[in-house]
């Protein structure tokens, strides 16, 4: 990540949640509709109190269920509006039939999905299995890794996904409880600052719209050649968003200050032999080891997903070409696989990386922390790894009685 | 390059002055309704019926669906107050 000094800054101290908020405050949406669901119903606090006070000028739809909230701000977007909704879990579950329909419609949504367990075990914790669950859905996907990047990936999502080249809703997810509740100093955008780097938009021809009593309608039906057809523009529009997102991320900075490297951000990568692959809160975390274990002489080094959907396959290929072992960190499980998703997804890149060695490490699910000793546990699996070891191909970090040794003898 | 074969538009739009569908739902049809123009009394009954609106009037004699789109669900035959409407086999046709 580069900062850059700036002549005046406002620095608040605020949650995860708060970020959100206030980040969708300052993009000015003409529609909220939103249902309260742990842990990200802070936000819809937050902007309830903008909106009672008066200063967030938006239609607040208060609706019965989550279903009713997506269903609301897609058709709202497809009138032309700017529009913002916030989930999580069994709330994105909820509207999963509406999602699916925003993405088909391509309006233009941007919705923060507070990353928690899924439906099925009843949790109440942080993982990004609610992410993983609606990953082929058709939206971009976004990962925050601390509350500062909620802050500037929301403002970002807005560019993105109403640039005329892409019309393709954002999901912004950051982890729950650890970053949603989390307080850091956040450096607040100004207001004037935002109108600017959101003005572009307005520059861009209009994209097509609902106008009362006009004669255009959205939502037709595509059957064979019209699905295709519009299948095709989609994935080609999720195509143009990589290169469109870097350009976003380098002009952030050229307003703001900050910027995270686009698609992926790389953290002491340049003469690393050994990686870790992650997303979201865990980076911070990894960062630290990496640095202690730099100054032990281990060259290791962190590249962190940013954008998940589209998969940065072309950047991550370019970053990781040349590596000798490299570690992927899921916070989730892909049923049926056993390593974790996106180790499963970046296998599919093996012989483009020279056939570098690669492991899965399953931690911080259901909560479980992934503390500075896991993470020096992976480094140390992966020096091993690189040295020709025999390790384990998956493991369960957080649940080391996955590897107990089986009892033998007897019932 | 993608083309707009389909759609003009980036998204799903239609213009509702065309029909509101690409799809050509005529294919899905077994049974084609074939209208008997001396028993039909012009009535209109099977055009107000039809669920998806593709009966037609044919001059001022008779209604005939349009088979690009007709179904073959046999609502117009049913609901034809002269039974001037038969539902045939496609099968048939093609022989």
């Amino acid at each position: 990540m580069i900062t850059h000094a700036k002549a005046k800054t406002q620095i608040r101290v605020i949650t995860g949640n708060g970020a959100a908020a206030i980040a969708a405050k300052l993009a000015r949406p003409d529609v909220v509709a939103a249902y309260p669901i742990t842990p990200q119903t802070e936000i819809i606090e937050q902007i309830s109190k903008f909106h009672a006070t008066g200063e967030m000028d938006c239609e607040l739809v208060t609706v019965e269920g989550e279903n009713s909230a997506m269903n609301a701000v897609m058709a709202a977007s497809l009138a032309g509006g700017r529009v913002f909704t916030a989930t999580s879990s069994w709330g994105l579950v909820f509207m999963y039939d509406a999602v699916l329909a925003t993405a088909g419609a391509r309006a233009p949504v941007v919705m923060v999905n507070v990353n928690r367990e899924t439906p099925g075990i009843i949790a109440v914790s942080s993982g990004q299995q609610d992410m993983i669950s609606t990953r082929d859905c058709g939206w971009i996907f976004l990962i925050a890794e601390d509350c500062q990047e909620v802050m500037d990936l929301v403002l970002q999502a807005y560019r993105l996904a109403e640039d005329f080249d892409i019309q393709i809703p954002v999901m912004v997810h950051y982890d729950g409880f650890y970053l949603s509740y989390l307080s850091e100093g956040v450096d607040v955008p100004f207001q004037e600052d935002v109108d600017g780097f959101l003005s572009v938009l307005k520059d861009q021809p209009e994209r097509t719209k609902l106008v009362p009593g006009g004669r255009l309608g959205c939502g037709s039906h595509g059957i064979l050649g019209g699905y295709l057809e519009l299948r095709y523009k989609h994935m080609s529009a999720m195509e143009r968003s990589k290169d469109k997102f870097d350009r976003i991320d380098k002009e952030y900075e050229m307003i703001f200050g900050r910027s995270y490297g686009g698609q992926i951000e790389e953290y002491r990568m340049e003469d690393a032999d050994v990686v870790l692959v992650g997303s979201g809160s865990m980076c911070g975390t990894i960062k630290t080891v990496i640095d202690e274990k730099r100054d032990a002489g281990i060259k290791v080094g962190l590249l962190k997903i940013r954008m998940y959907r589209p998969f940065p396959s072309e950047v991550l290929v370019a970053a990781l070409k040349g590596k000798r072992a490299i570690g992927v960190v899921d916070r989730s499980l892909a049923f049926g696989f056993k390593g974790g998703p996106i180790y499963t997804e970046l296998k599919a890149f093996e012989t483009k990386l020279d056939n570098a060695k690669m492991i899965s490490f399953l931690d911080g699910i259901a909560n479980t922390d992934i503390t500075t000793d896991n993470v020096g546990f992976m480094i140390d699996t992966l020096c091993d790894l690189s040295c020709g070891k025999d390790v384990r191909e998956v493991t369960w970090v957080c649940y080391p009685e996955a590897h107990a040794p089986e009892k033998t003898g007897g019932q | 390059m993608p083309s707009n074969k389909y759609f003009k538009h980036e998204g799903p739009w239609s213009d509702a002055n065309d029909p509101l569908m690409c799809s050509d739902t005529g294919d899905w049809r077994t049974k084609r309704p074939v209208v008997d123009k001396e028993k039909c009394i012009f009535c209109g009954f099977c055009a107000i019926y039809c669920p998806i609106q593709i009966v037609k009037m044919k001059g001022d004699t008779h209604f005939e669906a349009d088979l690009g789109f007709c179904k073959g669900c046999g609502i117009c035959a049913k609901e034809c107050p002269k039974d001037a409407i038969s539902m045939i086999s496609e099968g048939d046709f093609k022989k």
